[in-house]
């Protein structure tokens, strides 16, 4: 069928006869007989109607309906229009990464914008122009403040995103890291246990604000304590919440990433999202990744390009600070965007909406027989309810009346057989939130 | 252009959310809330609209240039892939979803997606088992080299080097770094390729892998290649193919019948999902048989009535490199493409790949030094003079440079992949600039340095730049 190729028979010709050669078969000369394909069984080609017809059929065995009360650090919000009209503009999405400064502004200074809109949300002073996502940015950072420190034990509070943990775990599985992990008290960070094991052989601090159960922190003791004995304090954060919540900048920490997905990105069944990092000045030259930096031509005319590339793999090969070169710019973009769109008053809006519409949803799960939804400090907009019976259970019956309840946290944590957190973003309405409270009440009964 | 930041106007709104429906809550405590409201534009929706709109202006990008950056693949990106990647049934739908009961019937079409993308990846490539896990190249050559060494570890075997060529992508040797292997760099030899004697020389039962890129990063076919693997096995050192350059060879080989053991693919290059000015992309992980053990979790596995599930009980597994199951909607339309195309589709994108190179190659020669003038696969290198210059003269004819100077081991080198969907006209027309651009710079060595002129800004300053570090507008 279609196979976008340019080439008449007639440019086949002229073309084999400028190369002197017979055939184009005779141009794979260097693959010798005995290396040629054992099988290459790939169906016939479809026609584009074809094509668009299987997928939307597979698109339609996908719910579409079901009302979303699960988070877990991936968040059913709001995407205005602008971000998608913007982002499908071929001028962006069709460009690579921009080597080629002058004939690549655009991205460029897209890019300084995002970075520069990160470093207000985060209260930090410099950011990168992305890497993959939210887990793999943490992973990243434990390797920055290891290269910073030049220690190698990390301690992990475990409320920190257990998705984020694993993958933590699985990259540094071949080095010589030693991992501490301190279990969260009543879904709060030990403090008391943290700040016993904070030493001089301790490279850095992982947390996250909100934590994994929901609940809002403020680490500045912590942090204090980590400078004293020279560790650093990396923080996951989740950017919806910075447009209420104290910033892990005004916190003094070190190096703070998050999942940039709330910002303008569907939910896509799990990608491409958008891992953000920011951090202080002096670290700039240990932070993984692009960064893109203001500058001017020749004539004095400010222009942008991709910076200290000294760090990077192109150059520095084996002795690189990452391995990771181009990611998510197009997701990166998108944020970009988004955050114009909603600007300084919409972000603190937005914020509030999900606080107040969660503390709502509080308030009803609150009020059901045999439920509790007490926590020991405030969250934002995700709780820990704890049910009568296996909410593995419960989510399947409420499925069946058209919620996705909640996240069960028995796979993660022992002693929790019974929780699960439940997210509740601005989409979700008044009414949604009564009967997703009434359906909660009879699927326990 | 000014930045969106400096057009901000206070009390100027763009989206508004709907006002709040239910009662208002307790605060939250002063001492965990921001001091000041982030210091976000305020703009109106026109204002948002026509700044991106315009920057957007200011990018050269395959629907509006012609981009033969080498080794990037810059081949057209189909439209119809673009829609279904809207689909509500795909963007909407939860991650969490199939992993709670009952969830998992309801994304049976996006597992089938995924199922169905292994098992044509496995066939393009000759590999046994896929994980679509990784974001990007870089990422999949890193979870590649996880599970090289998850494979050794399994034998009790404690290997330390990784043998790169000389000509290889900077990912490779840091890719292995970091997952704490020391590099040992093979040159290449007088014909482009990977030299075996001094690769037997290194090639000791320390050696974990041997990386290659084939066709190499100078494009061409390492002829010995199935040599190479032979002598890697008979040591116990495992083969890994970096897959940056499969567009050469569909249908014309396979790297699992060529000995590799691993391979990664870049989804976003030999697929054709657009490149987002760098991203997303995705860089699924190929193995053969014998590493499939180690592969992340989750795997997608089909029950015996068509359904599908995922697959954590994998004790052997290197564990998870990915929140999820990769960049869905790259995996998506990469999926929507190679169905499209089909077999002889796929055969034909790399015969015309390799014809319009080896083309480009015969028509420039004359006029620059070719370190193999002979042949090239997918993609050529040329040796100029000033490949900066000739970079720079070619933006203002309006086309995207080739990528320059890599690989490293050429001096000034162009390295041009025209990709199949250029027409002869718009590479003859690239051939014009070329050779100009060759003639000004004999007349003139300093003929190009102004260039280039039509552009929003001229060169910029790399250096002020990074002495600066002015990286953000705080």
């Amino acid at each position: 069928m279609s196979d976008y190729i340019a080439n008449t028979e007639k440019d086949e010709r002229l073309m084999l006869e400028a190369i002197g050669a017979k055939s184009v078969e005779g141009l794979f000369c260097d693959i010798r007989p005995e290396n040629k394909p054992r099988s290459f069984n790939i169906p016939e080609g479809k026609s584009e109607f074809e094509v668009m017809r299987h997928l939307k059929n597979l698109s339609a065995k996908n719910a579409t309906d079901l009302i979303c009360f699960i988070g877990a650090g991936f968040y059913d919000h709001y995407i205005p229009s602008v971000v998608d009209h913007l982002a499908s503009r071929s001028e962006f999405y069709t460009a690579y990464t921009p080597y080629q400064p002058e004939c690549s502004q655009g991205t460029l200074q897209a890019i300084y914008e995002y970075q520069s809109a990160i470093c207000r949300l985060t209260g930090m002073e410099i950011a990168n122009a992305s890497l993959y996502d939210g887990g793999t940015a943490l992973y990243e950072a434990l390797m920055m403040a290891r290269r910073i420190t030049g220690r190698n034990r990390v301690l992990v509070d475990d409320a920190v995103s257990p998705i984020y943990r694993t993958i933590i775990y699985s990259y540094t599985k071949n080095l010589d890291i030693e991992f501490v992990e301190v279990p969260a008290q009543h879904g709060q960070s030990d403090r008391a246990a943290i700040k016993k094991h904070l030493n001089d052989k301790i490279a850095c601090i992982i947390l996250q604000n909100p934590n994994f159960f929901g609940a809002i922190d403020n680490h500045s003791d912590i942090t204090s304590k980590a400078h004293r004995v020279g560790a650093l304090v990396v923080a996951s954060v989740y950017p919806i919440s910075l447009g209420l919540l104290k910033t892990p900048g005004e916190m003094g920490v070190d190096i703070a990433t998050g999942e940039g997905q709330s910002l303008g990105l569907p939910l896509s069944f799990g990608g491409p999202y958008l891992g953000f990092m920011s951090t202080k000045r002096e670290f700039a030259r240990k932070m993984p990744g692009r960064i893109v930096g203001e500058t001017v031509d020749a004539n004095n005319k400010t222009g942008y390009v991709l910076t200290l590339q000294a760090r990077e793999q192109h150059i520095r090969r084996e002795k690189a600070t990452s391995n990771i070169c181009s990611n998510e710019a197009l997701c990166a973009l998108r944020a970009a965007i988004y955050l114009s769109c909603v600007g300084k008053e919409g972000l603190a809006q937005v914020a509030k909406l999900n606080y107040e519409k969660s503390e709502f949803a509080k308030s009803l799960i609150g009020k059901i027989k045999g439920v509790s939804v007490k926590q020991s400090s405030p969250t934002f907009n995700e709780f820990t309810v704890v049910l009568p019976r296996d909410p593995k259970e419960v989510i399947a019956a409420m499925i069946e009346k058209g919620f996705v309840a909640g996240f069960p946290l028995a796979r993660y944590y022992k002693g929790m057989e019974n929780y699960m957190i439940v997210a509740v973003t601005e989409k979700r309405t008044k009414e949604e939130i009564v009967r997703y409270a009434q359906s909660l009440e009879s699927a326990l009964c | 252009m000014e930045l969106i930041f400096k057009k901000s106007s206070p009390g100027r709104r763009c989206t508004m959310f709907s006002k709040s429906d239910v009662p208002e809550a307790n605060s939250i405590p002063l001492k965990y809330l921001r001091n000041t409201k982030a210091q976000l534009p305020e703009l109106s929706e026109l204002d948002v609209v026509r700044h991106f709109t315009n920057l957007s202006k200011m990018n050269f990008s395959v629907d509006t240039n012609f981009y033969p950056l080498g080794s990037c693949t810059m081949k057209y990106n189909p439209k119809f892939t673009e829609d279904i990647a809207k689909l509500e049934g795909f963007t909407s739908l939860h991650p969490l979803l199939p992993q709670l009961r009952l969830g998992g019937l309801l994304t049976q079409g996006a597992l089938e997606v995924l199922y169905c993308m292994e098992e044509l990846l496995c066939e393009i490539t000759g590999m046994n088992n896929f994980t679509l896990q990784p974001a990007a190249g870089a990422h999949g050559e890193l979870t590649g080299v996880m599970l090289i060494a998850a494979y050794h570890r399994s034998r009790n075997d404690k290997r330390k080097y990784v043998l790169v060529p000389d000509s290889a992508h900077g990912t490779n040797p840091a890719s292995a770094a970091i997952v704490g292997y020391e590099i040992i760099n093979i040159p290449s030899n007088k014909d482009g390729l990977m030299d075996i004697e001094h690769l037997k020389e290194k090639l000791t039962e320390d050696v974990a892998a041997i990386m290659m890129t084939c066709p190499n990063t100078l494009g061409l076919f390492e002829s010995e290649i199935d040599k190479i693997a032979k002598l890697a096995h008979q040591k116990g050192a495992l083969m890994y193919y970096d897959g940056a350059n499969l567009n050469a060879i569909l249908g014309k080989c396979r790297p699992g019948d060529l000995g590799f053991d691993v391979i990664h693919l870049n989804l976003h290059k030999t697929f054709s999902t657009p490149h987002g000015g760098g991203g997303p992309g995705a860089g699924p992980v190929g193995v053969k048989k014998e590493l499939s053990e180690f592969l992340p979790i989750s795997r997608v596995v089909k029950r015996d009535d068509g359904t599908f599930y995922l697959d954590y009980k994998r004790p052997n597994t290197i564990g998870c490199i990915a929140p999820f199951y990769g960049n869905f909607l790259v995996i998506l339309k990469a999926y929507a493409y190679i169905l499209l195309l089909g077999k002889e589709g796929l055969i034909k994108t790399s015969e015309h790949a390799v014809l319009n190179a080896n083309y480009m190659l015969a028509k420039l020669n004359k006029y620059f030094t070719s370190p193999h003038p002979k042949r090239c696969m997918h993609e050529c290198v040329l040796s100029g003079v000033h490949a900066l210059d000739i970079a720079k003269f070619l933006i203002d004819r309006g086309i995207h440079p080739p990528t320059i100077y890599f690989p490293l081991i050429v001096k000034e080198a162009l390295m041009i992949e025209p990709t199949e969907t250029e027409s002869k006209e718009t590479m003859d027309h690239f051939i014009e600039c070329m050779i100009e651009a060759a003639r000004l710079l004999k007349e003139d060595p300093d003929a190009l340095k102004k260039a280039p002129k039509t552009t929003p800004v001229g060169r910029l300053d790399e250096t002020k730049a990074a002495r600066d570090m002015n990286c953000a507008l705080l």
